[in-house]
């Protein structure tokens, strides 16, 4: 099926998300469509797969011009997306998964589904269990859920939304595999993008989208260089590592388990110094985030010991944590970072120092004023912290936290940042490392970010972890093998 | 347009009032009655004397106090419905403390204050079994609370029945009224007791500067509104809760205390008086903001006090008071909806806001 | 008690409970499809004066339903378009309508007050009702009961075993992606609450029409029944047939109290009345401990096997609510 959009226009209040763009994607081919974040790509695949409604335009399929108002419109007409964070239900089982969405009859076909599902699963080497629950599966098989699905339901072309975030070099190999036989089996396969590696290994063609417009389309092979510029307009870097000098012991981690219902990771030791900075990589629900939480009292660990700064803080409280200098930074901005409805001016005095009974909003204003400027916030303190762009909700979590830190604990610290604030953020942090000796611990799933700006690495794989790696005797490659198994080496085998 | 916010929200609030009234009215034609009699009835029954207004004010003071504590809880997000229980808790606690203390030889006043005391005692303790439930037994409130509620509700029968009956045989009358130098004192000849006036002020006046002023009242909202990031910025989420729980049990019990010291003058079963479910009602109706509770509540209270003789004069249920401030808050949550609406579709003129 | 006053005495509370389970799994299929509708227990009561008033005036058992179920389904959209339409809260809503329902009840049924009028006739199954034991137990009803019967398993079937039982469970559980599959998620919400209002509002007209037939305000003994059923559907985990478990719990718990009177004397009757209440709490108790946060941190510091026996058995009582129960939808 032959895709082509034209003159697309899409506007968000003031934002021009889709600027007039014309893109023809041909079937049995794979289509990049590549960009950074907020550059367009995602809104116009909502355009196209029925969740936006575009402002102008028209879309037309092997020629035909269509309207279509809801997904499933799109599905009827053959167009699938697969998005991010796949959409699917975690508490079923992946056969009522599977079968949500079957367009008719009352009763479920659950014999028929329960073949289809196997087979196709089989056609690309997929391992699913019909029985399971989605819930216990990774993300790379929920996106392998979502592929059959969408072809059991009969969809032509294929939409995939930044797919390899979250999932193992191995199920980044076999998403790869699926993609190419799609297309060679002359479906439609659209990639969206930001990393260009993978529009190098993958894409038969790519159209680059940069501030809403479509800026160009190329070929392989690929001027890498080119599609940069194209992408940024400018070439932006991320600036030299910074090494900073590191003192003595902050947190340690003596011989440490923590578990959960569905991972369990344990004999992790490790020494985190003044100024250091420690990148946990590996795929999401490995762990990260329990040893992460484990080290900020939020997560009671089951064996192993917790210092911090010479005191052992085992099983003691995030409370008891912040008191000695520990803070803890969630990725979840507006569920669990800030209060949703309180301004800008509130969450300083919360996270501020408090004298007495009675709020003194003379000194707090002031004290915002500070730090909006400091931390180029844009809003005022009056602003409701909902209301600030992701960017600034962010550049809000930091300035919140207190000066003088000992051990700063982040998830995913530039996740859904455009480019230039994320390198703002980590100037920011870098300078806390070096002026405050504040040491730093954090999760992500951005490889290069883990690689350039921390000092050691600890790769997760299904509950093991390994050693520390320090960041400048790895590359990308090497840590994506090992986040997907490979050349694994644990801290120590699993003892019974 | 330069339609003002203040021009605008006036004309919202008068349309939700009409609405309300035209509901009302349909619901009093339904039962063959002239709304324009029973309203001017229900004027009449509020402010038609200085006795009725006296008694205005005696439905204020309890309402106004089980207002003043459910803010408390409302600000930290929870739906304290066992205000009722809450109550009926602090009647029986004072209740307790007189019978105990009545015939010893302590002076009326410390008597009375420690009744009250203890009355406020009592509705904090059920309060805080409510928060018990909620906070550690993850029980949500509004069960754990309704079923306390019916649990005091039989326990202030089975007191009123069995052991603290009258003379003779219990009844729904209640129990033997207390001698009455241990009577709250009134106004001349009315039932109002400044002392309560003053306690019922007094506590809106605390919640509002809780609320409004202090670090205690800031952190309370925000673990209200997001307890994980309240958590997160260091605030024990856990104490914050129960205190809020246990704070408005605490006005509830002076609610309580004060229906006992100064208006019944002895248990009675139906000694809450629905004040918690209609404070429950003003709150949502002034969007849990204190600044506006006074008024409300004494609002309400009139039109508790006025529609008490509708069943004699028009032969009409008393129930109509409720009809009409179900529909007063039922107006305003719709409309508040419709204006939001009416704001998302017509941008550029609610910037003027 | 002899053993055929035991047989009546339970087929009585099968016949009681009812009205408990209709409302139970209207609730459970309103919350199912991701709507809390707090208005419940007004509603029943609204429900009950309204249809008896009907019922009445016209003589007509059929219209005094169909005025039930009219009202029921009318309070719970009204519920619906003020979440879905207008953005209020469900809880606030729900609540103000279920307090309102109650004195327009007690307001416009004062009339109606202790009025004969007319009740479901009694409709022994022939054959089955001959049988020893079952029979009297369960085919010695009105045709309410057997419908309690028939819904408790129609639900199930519907909610776990058909194509739009499983949109149903999809729209609750992740309404963004039940849309992406083509699942109009407000419109079905809409029907939902519509569908489980009118089956709360069925409750109404079987107490007055049928359970404790006649009105009689506020001594009709009908409050407090909708935070019953409010409290069952959560009792039973959004499941049709164990909420319905748990109204029947209740019927039975209702019974004992009426029979064990006699042996209690210093008991007012008002006490054992409420004793389903404190069991409520207790049962929430047992079904959400394991979702509180202390009991999480406290395993974590025992040892590893008595930390996975108890976290199953706690496990095995807990229920999760659908993820997005009481979480608006906007599509786009």
């Amino acid at each position: 099926m032959e895709i082509q959009l034209r003159h697309i226009h899409k506007t968000f209040g003031p934002v021009h998300a889709n600027d007039d763009i014309t893109l023809t994607i041909p079937s049995g081919a794979i289509q990049g469509l590549l960009g950074e974040n907020g550059a367009g790509k995602s809104t116009l695949m909502k355009v196209l797969s029925g969740y936006f409604h575009p402002d102008a335009g028209e879309i037309l399929l092997d020629g035909q011009p269509v309207t279509i108002h809801s997904p499933a419109d799109a599905l009827r007409l053959g167009i699938g997306m697969l998005h991010q964070d796949p959409l699917d239900f975690p508490p079923m089982k992946v056969l009522d998964n599977f079968m949500v969405g079957y367009p008719k009859g009352l009763g479920l076909p659950r014999a028929e589904a329960r073949q289809a599902l196997l087979d196709l699963a089989a056609q690309f080497g997929f391992s699913l269990d019909p029985d399971a629950y989605v819930g216990s599966l990774t993300v790379g098989e929920r996106q392998q859920l979502e592929i059959v699905r969408l072809l059991w339901l009969g969809a032509k072309a294929l939409i995939f939304d930044e797919p390899t975030t979250g999932i193992s070099a191995q199920q980044k190999e076999k998403l790869f595999a699926a993609l190419r036989r799609l297309a060679a089996e002359g479906k439609t396969v659209i990639f969206v993008t930001h990393k260009l590696e993978e529009v190098e290994m993958l894409c038969d063609r790519v159209a680059v989208l940069r501030a809403g417009r479509l800026v160009g389309e190329a070929f392989p092979p690929y001027d890498l260089d080119q599609l940069v510029r194209m992408m940024f307009g400018k070439a932006v870097s991320k600036g030299e590592r910074v090494n900073t000098a590191l003192g003595k012991p902050v947190l340690e981690i003596k011989n440490l388990a923590v578990e959960d219902v569905r991972v369990r990771i344990q004999g992790v030791d490790l020494t985190v110094r003044e100024g250091e900075v420690i990148g946990l990589a590996g795929m999401e629900g490995s762990g990260q985030r329990h040893l992460l939480r484990a080290c900020a009292g939020l997560v009671r660990p089951v064996d192993g010991e917790i210092w911090i700064d010479g005191h052992n803080l085992t099983g003691k409280s995030y409370h008891e944590f912040m008191r000695r200098g520990v803070a803890y930074v969630p990725a979840a901005r507006l569920e669990e970072g800030l209060v949703p409805t309180l301004t800008l001016l509130e969450h300083m005095i919360l996270a501020g120092e408090q004298k007495g009974l009675i709020i003194d909003r003379q000194a707090a204003l002031q004290r915002t004023h500070e730090r909006i400027q400091t931390f180029s916030i844009r809003g005022r303190p009056h602003s409701p912290i909902e209301s600030l762009s992701g960017g600034n909700q962010q550049r809000a979590l930091l300035a919140l936290l207190r000066p003088g830190l000992r051990l700063l604990l982040m998830e995913h610290p530039t996740r859904g940042l455009d480019m230039e604030s994320a390198i703002w953020v980590w100037d920011t942090l870098k300078r806390r490392c070096r002026e405050e000796r504040t040491a730093i611990f954090f999760m992500s799933s951005d490889l290069e970010e883990i690689l350039h700006y921390s000092d050691r690495i600890l790769v997760f794989f299904s509950g093991q972890v390994s050693e520390p790696i320090p960041a400048q005797e790895t590359d990308v490659e090497h840590l994506g093998q090992l986040i997907g198994g490979r050349g694994f080496q644990p801290v120590q085998e699993a003892t019974p | 347009m330069i339609t003002s916010r203040w021009t605008q929200s006036l004309l919202f609030v008068l349309l939700a009032i009409l609405v309300a009234l035209l509901f009302t009215s349909a619901v009093l034609l339904m039962a063959g009655a002239s709304p324009v009699a029973a309203y001017w009835y229900i004027l009449k029954g509020a402010f038609g004397s200085w006795t009725k207004i006296a008694d205005v004010a005696v439905a204020w003071v309890p309402l106004l106090l089980a207002t003043s504590g459910l803010l408390m809880t409302f600000a930290a997000g929870l739906w304290n419905i066992g205000i009722e229980g809450q109550i009926v808790l602090g009647a029986i606690f004072t209740t307790w403390v007189l019978r105990v203390l009545q015939h010893s030889t302590l002076s009326p006043a410390v008597i009375l204050f420690l009744a009250i005391a203890a009355g406020a005692i009592g509705g904090a303790l059920w309060a805080t079994l409510a928060g018990v439930l909620k906070v550690y037994g993850g029980v949500n409130e509004i069960f754990g609370g309704l079923g306390l509620d019916f649990v005091a509700v039989a326990l202030i029968l089975w007191l009123i029945f069995g052991p603290w009956k009258r003379p003779g045989i219990g009844s729904m009358s209640g129990t033997e009224p207390f001698p009455q130098q241990l009577w709250l004192p009134t106004l001349g000849q009315s039932r109002l007791s400044l002392w309560a006036l003053l306690l019922g002020l007094v506590s809106i006046g605390m919640v509002y500067f809780l609320l409004s002023g202090t670090y205690f009242g800031l952190k309370l909202k925000a673990v209200g509104k997001n307890p994980r990031a309240a958590y997160l910025l260091g605030i024990p989420t856990t104490r914050y809760l129960m205190s809020a729980f246990l704070l408005s049990g605490l006005f509830a019990g002076l609610a309580g205390a004060v229906q006992v010291t100064a208006v019944y003058h002895r248990l009675i079963p139906a000694i809450s008086s629905g004040y918690g479910w209609l404070g429950l009602m003003v709150s949502m109706l002034i969007n849990f903001q204190p600044a506006w509770a006074a008024p409300v509540t004494l609002f309400f209270a009139a039109l508790n006090i006025g529609s008490i003789q509708l069943p004699i004069v028009l032969k009409l249920d008393s129930s109509l008071s409720g009809v009409l401030q179900g529909a007063l808050v039922l107006s305003f949550l719709l409309m508040s909806g419709v204006r939001q609406r009416w704001a998302h579709r017509h941008p550029q003129e609610a910037e003027h806001e | 008690m002899s053993s055929h006053d035991l047989l009546i005495g339970l087929a009585g509370v099968l016949f009681a409970a009812a009205p408990v389970v209709f409302a139970t799994i209207g609730e459970t299929l309103t919350e199912r499809a991701g709507v809390i509708n707090l208005s419940v227990n007004g509603t029943i009561l609204l429900a009950a004066m309204s249809s008896f008033a009907v019922a009445v005036s016209t003589q007509s058992i059929v219209l005094g339903f169909a005025m039930g179920m009219l009202i029921g389904a009318a309070v719970a959209l009204l519920v619906a378009y003020s979440s879905i339409a207008l953005k209020q809260s469900q809880v606030a809503v729900g609540f103000v309508l279920t307090l309102m329902a109650r004195d327009l009840a007690y307001f416009l049924g004062n009339p109606y007050m202790g009025r004969q009028g007319p009740r479901v006739q009694h409709l022994p199954i022939p054959v089955l009702s001959k049988i020893p034991v079952v029979g009297p137990l369960f085919f010695n009803h009105d045709l309410l009961t057997y419908f309690s019967f028939v819904l408790i398993g129609l639900a199930w079937w519907w909610v776990f075993r058909t194509r739009p039982g499983l949109t149903l469970q999809a729209i609750g559980e992740r309404p963004a992606a039940a849309y992406a599959r083509g699942a109009a998620v407000n419109k079905l919400r809409y029907l939902y609450t519509a569908l489980g209002g009118a089956l709360v509002g069925l409750a109404g007209p079987t107490y007055s029409l049928s359970v404790k037939a006649g009105w009689k305000g506020t001594i009709s003994g009908l409050d407090g029944i909708g935070w019953i059923a409010l409290a069952l559907t959560i009792f039973g985990g959004w499941d049709p047939v164990r909420g319905a478990a748990g109204a029947y719990l209740f019927a039975l718990l209702q019974w004992l109290g009426l029979v064990l009177q006699p042996y209690l004397p210093n008991v007012p009757s008002q006490v054992l009345q409420v004793a389903p209440f404190p069991l409520m709490i207790l049962t929430l108790l047992l079904v959400n401990i394991g979702n509180a946060e202390w009991v999480e941190r406290t395993l974590a510091g025992l040892p590893p096997d008595a930390r996975r026996a108890i976290s199953k058995v706690l496990r095995w009582m807990q229920v999760v609510p659908p993820a997005s129960l009481g979480v608006p939808f906007e599509e786009e």
